[in-house]
């Protein structure tokens, strides 16, 4: 039969990658909803998603499991945030700082121990493949949906239902919104907060296994373009509440994978331009999504960068 | 931000107390950012001992790489010059409480333009060409971050993911104009603009393989220095920078303060650009994103965002990146090296700011009136 569709082929490949490209963004986003509902910024994720990454796919190709590299990748993540997040409890010690600090670091870190790992080929998470009614192999190929992002979406339903309806969400939030309050009620907010950046480093770790393990799929030093970062203001986007979140980053792998599928489909002019997409519509939703005058609907009350 | 200052003490109006008294507020500023950098390093050395490496050997490569000979001296100086603007980038707009990391994209940015002029008016003598091509980068790297201040002052965007975001912005715009209408299409491996003509190129320092660049930026060092402690406008920034209400209430211009102080600070950063091109490279191509931009972060932290200490922390940082290939054939470590060693030394940086006011040495009250 005829395979090829022509233009069509430009929004299948669209949504495909949206699906592929969204996955670490959304881990890296529930990490950080986590981190700065308890008040606290942690910037650093875009270090600890290219550490994740390398540590995943080390343990992963030692070990010949990619399930044991992303539980090593969780647990690198939670050590680069559980130093973050001690440090910052240090009094008159600037968050914001602290987290460019710690992207260089962790993306240091992982170059330093990432460089035998480049040649090495470890194994692939495995995906399941909802196109199996197709007999078009560019919607086969789209909806070959990996385990990982299955697990993101979980994730998100369950973050946003702790936060509203246990006992850890309630202290988080009381934390994130008044340090005063939650010393009134005994609590410890330092620690919460370095509990929950440690949890949000986790995430990230786990995002960066998704780069390294299954798209694109191998460890080099340019696995990470800044999705990191802009998942950090996607937080802001989604308003702090987890399943925007979802919505978020589906929005965000889309606009990621408009310069590949351009390409693919023979776009050779300009699809430099394309790739610039994801910053773009990052930098768009911030303008569109900030104020200069009144607190942002929904932030957290303690959060350094929206006072 | 008001409660975590930036900018350190010791600059503040000097009480009637005695020399020394004076001498113990001066020496905190000095002294702790200095036992930072030593604790920065003394983690990263027992990081290589762990990985049953030589930190002794290490230091010793750094040294005889970065200033051991006038040779490694003068490696060390070529590489000093970017890292000066790249550092200003960050220093200026700090001094307004802002923390400005994009400056690789005004580099990158303000070297591509450089490079697409340069090929338009190879008619023009070099005198009167050279300096167009660095206002040309200087104003390319003003816009782009001169953009991120008044985003965050008039629409209230968050500086330092802006920044950071206009930075991947800028690579990809390099990579679409090197790629396509400025390719010299003579370049193949590496696309790149038209070589720059001979005229166009600025040569070495008379006396030494250094570039002029370097001297620029010692005297923008020296200007911005001028400019925030003797001046009327770098009084206003620091009391923006303090307390934003206060200033604005006391009728201070902020949002200008923040629009020209970015601005400003993009303008070296795009200078940094145009001297890599015109100084160094010879072509704008994807050479210009080398992490300068990251670096002048660590500087101008390291600095305490002071453009005078900007100088010596430059120096040192360049002589760490001229040694990094020696490090690398001598002890077989890999080049990221010197980045994990730059995480350590901010990490340390950025901890002693929980150490003002809080060591009683310090403090001038013990040394009383003489």
């Amino acid at each position: 039969m005829d395979t090829d569709l022509g233009l069509w082929a430009i929004p299948i490949a669209i949504i495909g990658g949206a699906i592929r490209v969204s996955t670490p963004f959304l881990f890296v986003s529930l990490g950080e909803v986590l981190t700065e509902r308890s008040g606290r910024i942690n910037l650093g994720l875009e270090g600890t998603l290219v550490f994740g990454a390398m540590s995943g796919y080390a343990v992963a190709y030692l070990t010949g499991s990619p399930w044991a590299g992303v539980l090593a990748a969780a647990l690198a993540g939670s050590v680069l945030g559980l130093v973050h997040g001690l440090i910052c409890s240090l009094p008159r010690v600037n968050d914001i700082a602290i987290g460019i600090a710690m992207m260089l670091l962790g993306m240091g870190l992982a170059f330093f121990f990432g460089k035998p790992y480049i040649q090495p080929v470890a194994p692939d998470l495995p995906s399941i493949n909802f196109g199996w009614w197709s007999d078009l192999p560019q919607v086969q190929a789209a909806l070959r949906v990996n385990v990982l992002f299955l697990i993101g979406i979980a994730a998100a339903i369950f973050m946003w239902w702790m936060f509203r309806a246990t006992r850890i969400g309630l202290l988080i939030r009381v934390v994130g919104d008044s340090t005063d309050a939650a010393r009134a009620m005994g609590l410890r907010p330092a620690l919460i907060r370095t509990l929950a950046t440690a949890a949000g480093g986790a995430f990230a770790g786990i995002g960066g296994a998704y780069l390294s393990l299954f798209y694109p799929g191998s460890w080099n030093e340019g696995i990470s373009s800044g999705q990191g970062l802009m998942a950090v203001a996607l937080v802001i986007f989604a308003r702090w509440n987890p399943i925007a979140c979802f919505w978020a980053a589906l929005l965000f792998g889309g606009a990621g994978a408009l310069g590949p599928a351009l390409q693919s489909a023979g776009f050779s002019e300009g699809y430099y331009l394309f790739y610039a997409a994801p910053y773009v519509l990052t930098l768009g939703v911030l303008i569109a999504t900030s104020s200069p005058t009144r607190a942002m609907h929904g932030a957290p009350g303690e959060l350094s960068i929206t006072k | 931000m008001a409660d975590q200052p930036l900018t350190g003490g010791g600059t503040g109006v000097f009480a009637a107390d005695g020399w020394q008294a004076a001498l113990a507020r001066r020496s905190e500023a000095v002294l702790i950012p200095l036992g930072a950098l030593l604790a920065g390093f003394l983690v990263f050395s027992l990081f290589l001992l762990i990985l049953g490496k030589s930190p002794a050997e290490f230091f010793a490569l750094v040294y005889k790489a970065g200033f051991g000979t006038w040779f490694s001296w003068q490696n060390t100086l070529s590489r000093t010059a970017p890292l000066l603007f790249a550092a200003l980038c960050v220093a200026l707009p700090a001094r307004l409480g802002l923390v400005v990391i994009g400056g690789e994209g005004a580099i990158v940015l303000g070297g591509v333009m450089a490079g697409g002029l340069a090929g338009a008016i190879t008619g023009l003598p070099g005198p009167l060409a050279i300096p167009l091509l660095a206002l040309t980068g200087g104003l390319a790297g003003a816009a782009w971050i001169g953009a991120v201040g008044a985003l965050r002052h008039y629409r209230g965007v968050n500086e330092t993911i802006a920044s950071l975001l206009m930075a991947y912005i800028a690579i990809a715009l390099m990579n679409h104009l090197v790629e396509g209408p400025l390719r010299d299409p003579a370049s193949l491996n590496k696309p790149s603009t038209a070589p720059l003509a001979d005229h166009l190129r600025i040569g070495d320092m008379p006396g030494m393989d250094v570039h002029w660049g370097l001297a620029v930026g010692i005297v923008c060092c020296l200007l911005s220095w001028v400019l925030i402690e003797r001046t009327t406008w770098g009084f206003a920034a620091r009391v923006a920078g303090g307390n934003v209400r206060a200033a604005q209430v006391q009728g201070l211009p902020v949002g200008r303060l923040i629009v020209g102080f970015t601005a400003l600070g993009g303008a070296f950063a795009g200078l940094a650009g145009a001297f890599e091109v015109a100084a160094v490279h010879g072509s704008a191509n994807g050479s210009l994103a080398t992490g300068y931009g990251y670096t002048g972060i660590l500087i101008a932290f390291l600095a305490r965002h002071n453009p005078l200490a900007l100088i010596p922390v430059a120096i040192l940082l360049a002589g760490f990146e001229a040694s990094s290939g020696l490090v690398q054939r001598r002890m077989g470590l890999p080049d990221a090296t010197t980045l994990v060693l730059q995480g350590f030394v901010f990490i340390a940086i950025l901890l002693s700011d929980t150490l003002y006011g809080r060591l009683r040495i310090f403090a001038p009250e013990r040394w009383g009136r003489g």
